[in-house]
């Protein structure tokens, strides 16, 4: 159970004088759940950003499976079997949420282009019982014929989720998934994210609530401005004085 | 599940075809029944109808499509004076050189998005318009318009008849494409452009689109490569104008630069915005809404109106004249503008909106009353 799903090497990144990241190295394994935390700014987001193609970055390479993701287009990556939950749900509101799910699950199916303007999206059975599926999984399938515009920010954030499962992706990258959830919200997540976990999906998890970190992570790495300053499995990093210092401080571990 | 779809899809298209049809029928009382105006309803119809495939599914404000219809037509003209007056090759032309002349300023274009784009289609319109009418002149003909003559070489039909001493015109294997003969043979085009529209909306790919409309970012990080995609609606919106364009020369067969210039780009979108963006029936209401309106109150003047008001008082009657006369005859643009901006601020989706407001009011009415009726009982 070794094997590395994405490697990032030597990754530094700076905006004007603001060095946002440096000299950052990771290794997720396979099938785990690999948590990244630290303060607000320390360049978690970014990170991330890089993984996807959103930054480039200055200095450093990502390797996902073998392959560069450095300098690749957003929609190259997620073809290559990367998915993201973004911090600000990015959904379809204008569309319901079936087929919110159903774009993700075509763009699976067919690839970054295909001009199939005479199918009959009534027609594509298959497609609409997966999404109707991954709805119920989420919580979200009573709701699937209403626009995905008018849900609330916890159940667009659900809704984002699902659409990134119904591609089942290699690796999921998710952004402070319950960030503006219930607490009851947040639970049904973690449920979700654990199920999903046991099918082996591999995960990096971006988190401020630590009930949601704890829960969930096998190896948190903690990220302080720009620099992972700690590596380790979650007692390991629950204890740390550095971490405490640099992060923790007040928060009840 | 799917079959019921299907037999939606088939009353919808019934009822667009039987009503397209009768058009002559239905749209006398208002008028409208002569083949000019219900030509020109049709065409129009179609500009608006591939127009909305653009603009009503990706949100890309094109403000260069009358560059497309003027390709059109000039390709079809060119058609008749040197291959035959037979307008199936001149409407292929038309419409196949619109499709490339799309996707040449399609492909530069949609590097940029939003307010960007439509300068840039507006700008690449109005080039083409000034090129009309100055450097391309052997092609054009620029200021007079392109024109049959005598001596156009009309290879193919040489092949068949001699040349009259007349001008010839524009024929369906022998059937002349002037009075309804014409209407009908736009009419059927148009049908079968509709049911195209119909069929983009409704596939994996129509879907696509409206969720490039929405969310650009999202389609991305989602694994789809958005340019092709919008590259190829452009082409595919190009296109019908190219088609209206021919069907225009058809018609009346000439062609001139003014077809391309800025004010006919406009109107598409006018009609598109006033119908209801992004439905399937609106872009042909706002069309033939505009286009009829264009021809009602534009031949209204002093002496219609004294008519019209003519069992008011006299003082009444003047009056009258003096607060209508300005929105009518080469007034109409103002009524225009006025239906536009009310349109614009009470009902943002248009015609479609308005009338699926109603239907819901009408809905809500007979609920209530049924309710009552069961409560009284």
């Amino acid at each position: 159970m070794n094997d590395i799903v994405l490697n990032v090497s030597n990754i530094g990144k700076h905006f004007g004088g603001l060095q946002a990241l440096e000299n950052v190295n990771l290794q997720i394994e396979a099938g785990k759940t690999h948590a990244i935390i630290g303060p607000n700014g320390a360049g978690k987001s970014t990170l991330l950003n890089v993984c996807v193609g959103r930054i480039k970055p200055d200095t450093g390479s990502v390797k996902f499976l073998g392959d560069n993701l450095t300098g690749r287009k957003p929609h190259e990556i997620n073809q290559l079997g990367v998915a993201r939950v973004f911090q600000t749900p990015e959904i379809f509101p204008e569309l319901t949420l079936l087929r919110n799910v159903m774009v993700p699950a075509f763009a699976k199916r067919e690839g970054a282009f295909k001009l199939n303007a005479f199918r009959k999206v009534d027609n594509e059975a298959e497609v609409r019982d997966e999404a109707e599926h991954i709805l119920e999984d989420v919580g979200l399938k009573e709701q699937m014929n209403g626009l995905a515009g008018s849900l609330s920010r916890g159940d667009k954030r659900r809704l984002e989720l699902a659409m990134c499962l119904i591609q089942h992706p290699k690796l999921l990258l998710l952004d402070e998934p319950t960030a503006g959830m219930s607490r009851h919200d947040t639970n049904r997540t973690i449920d979700l994210l654990r199920l999903i976990k046991e099918r082996g999906m591999t995960k990096v998890i971006i988190e401020h609530d630590m009930h949601v970190v704890f829960s969930l992570a096998d190896h948190i790495s903690v990220l302080a401005q720009g620099q992972i300053i700690v590596e380790g499995s979650p007692d390991m990093v629950r204890g740390n004085a550095r971490v405490q210092e640099a992060y923790l401080g007040g928060a009840h571990v | 599940m799917a079959q019921l779809w299907h037999r939606n899809d088939l009353l919808l298209m019934g009822v667009f075809t039987l009503a397209v049809l009768a058009m002559p029928l239905w749209l006398a009382p208002f008028g409208a029944g002569y083949p000019d105006l219900l030509q020109k309803l049709a065409i129009y119809g179609i500009f608006a109808i591939g127009f909305n495939i653009l603009f009503g599914l990706t949100g890309y404000l094109s403000f260069g499509h009358a560059a497309f219809l003027g390709v059109g037509s000039y390709a079809a003209v060119w058609s008749f004076k040197l291959f035959t007056m037979n307008v199936l090759p001149a409407v292929l032309f038309g419409t196949l050189l619109a499709g490339v002349f799309a996707a040449l300023i399609g492909f530069i274009s949609l590097r940029r998005s939003g307010i960007y784009f439509s300068i840039l289609t507006l700008a690449f319109a109005q080039m083409s318009y000034n090129l009309a009418y100055s450097v391309l002149t052997p092609i054009t003909n620029g200021e007079t318009g392109l024109q049959l003559t005598q001596s156009d070489p009309r290879i193919i039909d040489r092949l068949y008849v001699e040349a009259t001493s007349g001008l010839p015109s524009t024929e369906l294997f022998g059937l002349k494409m002037s009075g309804y003969p014409g209407f009908y043979f736009c009419a059927a085009i148009l049908i079968i452009a509709f049911f195209f529209s119909v069929r983009i909306f409704n596939s994996p790919f129509g879907v696509k689109l409206l969720a490039i409309k929405s969310n650009q970012t999202r389609m991305g990080y989602t694994g789809y490569n958005t340019r092709p995609y919008l590259l190829v609606a452009f082409v595919i919106s190009g296109m019908y104008a190219g088609l209206a364009g021919s069907l225009l020369a058809v018609t009346d067969p000439l062609a001139g630069a003014e077809r391309m210039q800025w004010t006919a780009s406009g109107e598409v979108v006018l009609m598109t915005i006033l119908g209801g963006a992004g439905t399937l029936i609106g872009p042909l209401l706002g069309a033939g809404l505009i286009k009829y309106f264009e021809n009602v109150f534009s031949a209204y003047n002093e002496a219609v109106l004294h008519q019209i008001f003519a069992m008011l008082p006299d003082w009444l009657q003047s009056a009258m004249v003096f607060v209508v006369n300005p929105f009518v005859g080469e007034g109409w643009h103002l009524t225009l503008g006025a239906l536009f901006v009310l349109i614009v601020i009470f009902l943002p989706g248009g015609i479609m909106e308005g009338i699926r407001r109603l239907s819901s009011l009408v809905r809500r009415i007979i609920a209530r009353s049924r309710r009552d009726g069961l409560q009284a009982a």
